[in-house]
């Protein structure tokens, strides 16, 4: 009796599948489309999805960037093999010349903390600081970001400077749990007040996805030279005036460009610093661990 | 009587395999070998292992798992979501519809199909990820991720068979 009733209901859902087949695919074009216009409306929805994607796979990308940084450190460690006598020549020249400057750093730094008590500066709230590894690294070619393994849980906030020992590589623009997204200053969408060193003269450094991003709003009368340093200004709250971010770049005719100081190629680990200012970014972020409660 | 787990589970495997494929593809394209140039060439692997499974397995990579795995990728990669969900599609759509052209032909025609599938993929993701970006994306990357991708195809194509024959069947 079984059998029957099975082929009845059989025939009467093949059209129905079929019905399904034919428009899941329209259906499917249509929810990229929504998801690219939701995304685009800034929706808090859409970029709690992507934190929480991101979370969940963060730790299987960590585990396989490290066998990967391994491959990348016997690769590294070939090429130093190879120039090991040039560089070691370098390093200790280098090692004089720094050494002159820790005089000078040590003697500058007494004074500074001994004109401090003098003004009654108010110190800047101590920064906090958290190392994560990049574990994933798209290859910028629609946008220059990458992940790290570190989120809100690690203290990380949005808004945060991104930096290695080189410079400034970014900020936190998502962030997950376990995972946070840095948004790199060679980035299209990347806007960073800068200053040129010696000569405070404002500029804002803006991204195109190219390797150096261009310096906007520079003064007509300013006219950096090439090799001159490119550190943060401070405006805008975001960053504290001086972290270094490159040198100008010898542009020609052309817009005005930085060479970065970091090596975007080669970022393995980087530093998540929270300087605790009430910048614009900060203020815009949801407080996400009040929510939960 | 109902078939042995281990059968059962034999079965889930291979039937996972294909998706499995493209999910491995993403990962090692997302991970940072630190070798230059690696990154721009690395995502050319899942497109082309879409479009193979697309066209011999279209029973094994439903455009569910399509739009799913280009969420994925656009989670991960940090591209617009939605981008590499359409491109997916994109690359579903060509190799399904045109699936008795290609299946048990020469390799050449198969490789014709998915440079056509790959540009048009390509451009539409460059042109939608300007658009959402706000701002004219340099179209050289995903012009050189889109040649490399065709350029690419014969080596993965060469390890998605050998996954076909040894555990798809």
């Amino acid at each position: 009796m079984r059998e029957p009733g099975y082929r009845m209901a059989k025939r009467l859902a093949l059209p129905l599948r079929g019905f399904a087949h034919r428009f899941v695919y329209p259906l499917l074009v249509l929810g990229a489309f929504a998801l690219m216009i939701l995304g685009k409306a800034d929706l808090l929805l859409i970029e709690r999805m992507r934190a929480t994607m991101a979370d969940a796979l963060a730790p299987i990308l960590s585990f396989m960037s490290e066998p990967a940084a391994r491959v990348a450190d016997v690769i590294e460690t070939g090429r130093e093999l190879i120039r090991l006598k040039d560089e070691n020549a370098q390093l200790r020249q280098e090692n004089e010349r720094l050494r002159q400057w820790q005089v000078v750093a040590n003697r500058l730094e007494q004074e500074n903390v001994q004109l401090r008590d003098l003004s009654r500066l108010i110190a800047e709230p101590p920064a906090t600081m958290v190392s994560a590894r990049v574990v994933a690294d798209a290859g910028g070619i629609f946008v220059h970001s990458v992940l790290i393994g570190a989120g809100a849980k690690a203290g990380i906030g949005k808004g945060n400077a991104v930096m290695t020992s080189e410079g400034l590589a970014g900020r936190v623009a998502t962030l997950g749990d376990r995972s946070a997204r840095v948004l790199l200053l060679t980035d299209l969408n990347s806007r960073i007040p800068v200053m040129v060193e010696s000569t405070r003269e404002r500029a804002m450094l803006a991204g195109d996805n190219s390797h150096q991003p261009r310096l906007l709003y520079l003064s007509s009368t300013a006219h950096p030279n090439p090799g001159e340093r490119i550190v943060t200004s401070g405006d805008g709250g975001s960053f504290p005036p001086g972290l270094p971010v490159g040198v100008v770049a010898d542009a020609g005719d052309g817009p005005m460009r930085i060479v970065p100081f970091v090596d975007f190629n080669r970022l393995e680990f980087v530093r998540v610093i929270d300087f605790k200012l009430e910048g614009p970014v900060v203020q815009t972020e949801v407080p996400r661990g009040r929510e939960r409660r | 009587m109902t078939p042995a787990l281990s059968e059962r589970m034999d079965d889930w495997g291979r039937r996972l395999a294909p998706g499995a494929t493209v999910l491995v593809l993403l990962f090692f394209g997302l991970v940072p070998f630190g070798v230059p140039g690696l990154p721009l060439i690395a995502p050319a692997g899942t497109q082309i292992a879409v479009f193979y499974w697309a066209v011999y397995r279209p029973d094994l990579m439903p455009p569910l798992s399509v739009f799913g795995l280009g969420f994925i990728q656009d989670a991960l990669a940090g591209t617009p979501l939605g981008v590499g969900s359409l491109a997916f599609l994109i690359l579903h759509g060509v190799a399904v519809s045109q699936r008795k052209a290609f299946v048990g032909k020469p390799f050449l025609l198969v490789w014709f199909g998915l440079a056509v599938a790959v540009i048009a993929a390509g451009f539409a993701s460059w042109a939608l990820a300007s658009i959402i970006l706000g701002g004219f994306v340099p179209p050289e990357r995903p012009l050189f991720q889109t040649l490399a991708t065709i350029a690419l195809f014969p080596c993965f194509a060469w390890v998605l068979v050998r996954v076909h024959r040894g555990v798809v069947h």
